[in-house]
C-alpha cells in the first residue's frame, strides 16, 4: 500500500511503487480526467500538479509523489485559478475533441499561478510541451489572457 | 414498445424531404414513435432504407430498425440521438441545433447523445453509419429539421386539441407553447399527450429568414465537460471486473509468431494471461491481460518474441520512393484525357516530381474498445467512425449475427479517418482477443488499449505518393497542355468501397481534385503501387497532396508567366467558378495581399482548393528565421455554403490549418526500413505545437444554399500557400513533403 495525498485527501492505493501516477489515478482510483496520451512525456495530456508545479504524470511513479500534494484536473473547479481557466475555456469555446483539454487546463493554470500575466512566448514555452491534435491553440492562447485578465 | 409507421414514399412528405444535392439518395422514408421510455415524453423516430449509395455487398437486403431520434421529456429536456461519432468536429452541438430551430426548443434545456449502431442511424446518402467525407450536416440537414418539425406540429396539435382551438392560432417559442386566450404550456407539460398524436404526413420546414438558431455562433454543449475532465471517452470506460489487454503486434505487416517465451511477463504482479492471437493482414501477435494497463504494458516489454517474417514484403522508404518516381516517368492508366500535343514545342516548360511521405492520424486518444464477448452476445465500446462495418466486423469475427452486436459509440479524441476502417482492424483484433480469453475459460469485459508507439506504428497511413507534371506554357504564359501522372497505393481497392469508388483501375480518392478548377488541357494516369503497409483515409484524404501539386504548379506557372499569381488563377477560373472566386476575392481582401507590403523579409502565399463541396482559399505571410520556414498569419475565406454553427467552421479551419502545417514540419513523416516503420512516438513523429502555430482570421462566405462539408477541407490549400510564400522568398520551389529548405 502507498499513501498519497490527492486533491488534499489521503488516499492508499495498492500498487506497485514504480507505477506511474497517470495509471493509479486511471485503472486504481478510477480519476480518469487525466489522460494518456504518449506515455514519454512528449503530449501533455497527462500533465497534473505535484506541488503545485506541472508534472507529466506518465513518466512519474506514485513512488516519487509519497508525502507530496498531487493535484489533478478533478480539483480545478474548486481552485480560483483552475476555475477561471476552465470559464475562459468555455468563453472561447477551446475544446474539440476535447482529449488534450485536461492537460491543457492543467499546464495553463500552473503557468498563472507563478505568472499572472504571461505574454505570448511565455505562454508558448509554458504551452507548447502540450500537444493538440485538433489544433486549438489559437483560442487556448486566448482563453488564457482571458483567464489572466479575469484574474487580475 | 408501440411502434407506429409512417411511410411518406418516395421523394419524401412534404417536397421538402430532397437531400441537399439531390442526388436521390433515398428511395422510401418515414417516422415512427415509441413509447419506451421510462417517465414518458414524446420519442420521435427515424428510419431510411434503400437506394444505399455505397451499400455493402453483405448489405443488399434492406433492414428496418427503427431507433428514437428525439426525446422531449415531462422535465422539458429535450436529448437528440447523434447519428454521428463526436470527435471534435461539433456534430454534437450541430444536429442538436437543426433539430432545435425547427421545434422551437429551449435551447439551454438541448443534449446529444451518441447513437449506437442501427439502421435509422445509417448517413442518408452513403447508405451506412459513417462519419466521414464531411458529410454529417451536409446529409443530415434536412432529416434532423424534419424530425424537429414534425415534433413541433405533435406539440401543437396536443395543445390545440387540450384548449380547443385551431392549430394556426397557436405560437412556440424556446420550449413554450402560446395559446390564442394566453395559455401556456411548456414542451414538458404536453409531451404525453404529444405522443397521442398522429405523426404529420406533412410539415412546413421555416423560412430560412425566421431562423433563430441556425447560422447563429453556438457554443459547443459539450465545451464544459471537455474543460472539466468530466468528458468521458472510450478509453474511460471502466466495468466491474473488467481487464486491460495489450498487444505484441508483428514488426512487420502481416508477420507472425514463431515462438515466444512469456515466463518474465506472467512473474509481473498483476498479470493474468499471455496468449497468442491473430492480429491483422494474416499476422499474429501476442497478448497480455492484466489487471490494469501500466502491468499489462510492463509485461508486454518482458516477452521474447521471435518472429516469422519470411514471405512479408519487407519496405523501405528510399528503394520504395525511387521506385514510385522511376514509375511516374512512365505513362499508367489513363484517368483523365485531353490533347496535350501542344507540349512538345511549348516555349516554356515546368517540369515537378513531388514526394508526399505515409502518415499517421495519431489522434491524441489513442485506439482502444472494451469487448464483452458472451456464447450469444457481443458488446463493444468504441469511438468508431464506421460503425456499420465494424458492427459487421465483429459480429463476423465473433461467429455471431449482427443483431447479437451491440456497438456503443464513445466519445472519441480525435480520429482524423482512422476509427473508419474498412478491415475494422483493431476491432476485429480485439474480438479475436476476447475469444482467445474466453477459451481459456475466463469471461467478462476486456479493456483492449494501444500505446502512442502502437498507434504510430500500427498501419493503415495515408498512402505515400510521388507526382509528375509537365506543364506546356506558351509564350503570354497560358497553359497549352499538362501531363501528369500519380504513383501510389489505392486505399479502396479491395475494400467494399471497391466497387462505387474505383473505377477502371483508378481509385477516385487518390485523383480527386487534379486537374481542377481550371480550365487546362490536363492529362492523368495512374499507377497503382503495391506494397505490405496498410493505408487509409487522412482528413481530406486525397487532397492532402492533389491540392499540393495543383496549387503549387498553378502558383509556378503564374511566376514563369511573369503574372500576379492571384489573378493568373482567377483567369483560369472564369466565370465557372464562383465559390472559388468569393473565397479567393475574400481571403485576398482581408488580408492585405496586393495593397499592403508584407514585413522585411515576409511574403504572401496563395491557394485555393475545393474539397467535399467547400471551397477554402488561404493568403498566409511566411518567413524564414535562421533557416527555418516560420508561419505567421493565415487569412482564410471558407465556402461552405449556409454555414449551420460558424462558430464551428471558424473552429474546424483553424483546426486544419494547424493539423496541415504539422505536415510541413521536419520530421512529418512515417518511415520504413527493412519492413518496420522508423518512428516511435511524438519525439519522432512531428505534429505542430502552440509555438509553431499561426495567426488565423477565417471569414466565411455568406450563402443561403444547402450547408456543405467542414471537417476536412480547412486542410487542403494551406501546405501549399505556405510552400507558395516559401518559393517568393527562396526563389526555390518546394516539392517535398515535409519542406526541407537544404
Amino acid at each position: 500500500m502507498v499513501t498519497l495525498n490527492i486533491n488534499g485527501h489521503d488516499t492508499e492505493v495498492d500498487a506497485d511503487p514504480t507505477t506511474p501516477i497517470l495509471w493509479t489515478l486511471r485503472d486504481n482510483l478510477n480519476m480518469t480526467g487525466t489522460k494518456f496520451g504518449c506515455g514519454m512525456a512528449l503530449c501533455g495530456a497527462c500533465t497534473v500538479h505535484l506541488n503545485g508545479q506541472a508534472i507529466r504524470s506518465c513518466i512519474t511513479p506514485i513512488s516519487a509523489a509519497v508525502g507530496q500534494k498531487i493535484t489533478t484536473i478533478e480539483a480545478m473547479e474548486t481552485d480560483g485559478i483552475g476555475k477561471a481557466v476552465q470559464d475562459a475555456w468555455v468563453k472561447h469555446d477551446v475544446p474539440q475533441c476535447g482529449y488534450c483539454q485536461s492537460g491543457q487546463v492543467m499546464s495553463a493554470t500552473a503557468l498563472l499561478a507563478t505568472n499572472k500575466n504571461p505574454s505570448d512566448a511565455d505562454i508558448d514555452a509554458a504551452m507548447s510541451g502540450n500537444i493538440c491534435r485538433c489544433g486549438t491553440y489559437q483560442r487556448i492562447k486566448a482563453a488564457i489572457k482571458d483567464a489572466s485578465k479575469a484574474l487580475a | 414498445m408501440r411502434i407506429e409507421w409512417m411511410n411518406a414514399g418516395a421523394g419524401g412528405p412534404d417536397g421538402t424531404a430532397q437531400l441537399n444535392g439531390g442526388s436521390g439518395g433515398i428511395s422510401r422514408r418515414g417516422f415512427l414513435k415509441a413509447a419506451a421510455v421510462a417517465g414518458g415524453g414524446l420519442v420521435l423516430g427515424f428510419y431510411v432504407s434503400g437506394g444505399n449509395r455505397f451499400a455493402l455487398a453483405q448489405q443488399a437486403k434492406a433492414v428496418y430498425a427503427p431507433n428514437a431520434f428525439l426525446h422531449i421529456g415531462s422535465d422539458d429536456s429535450v436529448t437528440v440521438m447523434v447519428n454521428r461519432l463526436e470527435f471534435g468536429q461539433g456534430i454534437q452541438t450541430a444536429l442538436p441545433m437543426l433539430i432545435a430551430e425547427e421545434l422551437d426548443a429551449d435551447w439551454s434545456k438541448v443534449k446529444g447523445e451518441l447513437a449506437p449502431a442501427g439502421d435509422a442511424y445509417k448517413d442518408p446518402l452513403f447508405g451506412i453509419q459513417i462519419t466521414g467525407g464531411s458529410g454529417s450536416v451536409a446529409h443530415s440537414f434536412m432529416q434532423y429539421r424534419e424530425i424537429g418539425a414534425r415534433a413541433r406540429a405533435m406539440l401543437v396539435a396536443a395543445a390545440a386539441a387540450q384548449w380547443n382551438v385551431a392549430p394556426d392560432q397557436i405560437k412556440v417559442a424556446k420550449g413554450v407553447i402560446y395559446g390564442p386566450a394566453g395559455q401556456q404550456a411548456r414542451f414538458g407539460a404536453l409531451a404525453d399527450a404529444a405522443m397521442g398524436q398522429p405523426i404529420p404526413e406533412k410539415v412546413t420546414l421555416k423560412d430560412p429568414r425566421d431562423f433563430t438558431l441556425i447560422g447563429k455562433p453556438t457554443p459547443r454543449l459539450d465545451a464544459r465537460a471537455k474543460s472539466t475532465g468530466k468528458q468521458r471517452f472510450g478509453i474511460d470506460n471502466h466495468f466491474p471486473g473488467m481487464k486491460v489487454a495489450v498487444v505484441a503486434r508483428p514488426p512487420v505487416f502481416g508477420a507472425k509468431v514463431a515462438k515466444f517465451d512469456a515466463a518474465k511477463a506472467k512473474a509481473i504482479k498483476g498479470v493474468i494471461d499471455v496468449f497468442e492471437i491473430p492480429t491483422d493482414r494474416g499476422g499474429s501477435g501476442v497478448a497480455v491481460v492484466a489487471e490494469g494497463y501500466w502491468p499489462a504494458k510492463q509485461a508486454r516489454e518482458a516477452l521474447a518474441i521471435d518472429w516469422h517474417t519470411d514471405g512479408r514484403e519487407k519496405v523501405a522508404s528510399d528503394s520504395q520512393f525511387a521506385a514510385y518516381k522511376k514509375l511516374a516517368g512512365q505513362p499508367g492508366t489513363v484517368a483523365k484525357d485531353a490533347d496535350i500535343s501542344k507540349l512538345a514545342s511549348a516555349p516554356k516548360k515546368i517540369t515537378a516530381v513531388y514526394e508526399f511521405p505515409y502518415l499517421a492520424h495519431a489522434p491524441m486518444e489513442p485506439l482502444n474498445c472494451v469487448v464483452d464477448l458472451k456464447a450469444d452476445s457481443c458488446t463493444v465500446w468504441a469511438g468508431s467512425q464506421f460503425q456499420t462495418v465494424d458492427q459487421a466486423a465483429i459480429a463476423r469475427t465473433a461467429g455471431l449475427k449482427v443483431e447479437q452486436v451491440t456497438l456503443n459509440t464513445m466519445m472519441a479524441g480525435g480520429g482524423f479517418g482512422r476509427r473508419a476502417v474498412p478491415t475494422s482492424d483493431y476491432l476485429v483484433e480485439a474480438v479475436n482477443l476476447a475469444k482467445a480469453w474466453n477459451a481459456t475459460g475466463k469471461a467478462g469485459p476486456l479493456k483492449v488499449m494501444w500505446s502512442r508507439e502502437d498507434d504510430i506504428q500500427g498501419g493503415y497511413y495515408r498512402p505515400a505518393h510521388v507526382h509528375r507534371a509537365e506543364i506546356g506554357l506558351d509564350a503570354k504564359g497560358k497553359i497549352v497542355a499538362w501531363n501528369h501522372t500519380v504513383v501510389g497505393q489505392s486505399i479502396l481497392t479491395g475494400t467494399p468501397f471497391e466497387a462505387m469508388m474505383v473505377k477502371n483501375g483508378v481509385d477516385s480518392t487518390m485523383i480527386e481534385g487534379l486537374g481542377e478548377p481550371y480550365d487546362v488541357p490536363f492529362r492523368l494516369s495512374v499507377h497503382n503501387a503495391q506494397a505490405n503497409v496498410p493505408v487509409l483515409w487522412w482528413r481530406s484524404v486525397g487532397s492532402t497532396h492533389t491540392a499540393f501539386v495543383m496549387e503549387t504548379l498553378i502558383d509556378e506557372a503564374a511566376h514563369v508567366a511573369g503574372q500576379d499569381p492571384v489573378a493568373y488563377r482567377k483567369d483560369l477560373l472564369g466565370k465557372d467558378h464562383p465559390r472559388h472566386l468569393a473565397v479567393l476575392d475574400l481571403a485576398v481582401e482581408k488580408s492585405g495581399y496586393g495593397t499592403k507590403k508584407p514585413p522585411k523579409g515576409h511574403a504572401f502565399g496563395v491557394a485555393v482548393h475545393e474539397s467535399f463541396n467547400t471551397v477554402v482559399a488561404y493568403v498566409v505571410e511566411a518567413s524564414i528565421e535562421k533557416g527555418k520556414p516560420v508561419l505567421h498569419h493565415v487569412t482564410g475565406a471558407v465556402h461552405c455554403n449556409r454555414a449551420v454553427n460558424p462558430m464551428t467552421v471558424e473552429a474546424q479551419a483553424q483546426g486544419a490549418i494547424v493539423m496541415a502545417l504539422g505536415t510541413t514540419l521536419p520530421g512529418a513523416a512515417i518511415t520504413f526500413k527493412d519492413g518496420k516503420v522508423q518512428q516511435q512516438n511524438f519525439h519522432q513523429y512531428t505534429v505542430a505545437r502552440m509555438s509553431d502555430a499561426p495567426v488565423i482570421a477565417i471569414h466565411i462566405v455568406p450563402s443561403e444554399d444547402a450547408p456543405t462539408g467542414m471537417g476536412e477541407p480547412g486542410l487542403p490549400p494551406l501546405a501549399p500557400a505556405f510552400a507558395n510564400a516559401l518559393a517568393k522568398l527562396t526563389g526555390k520551389r518546394l516539392r517535398k513533403l515535409p519542406f526541407d529548405l537544404a
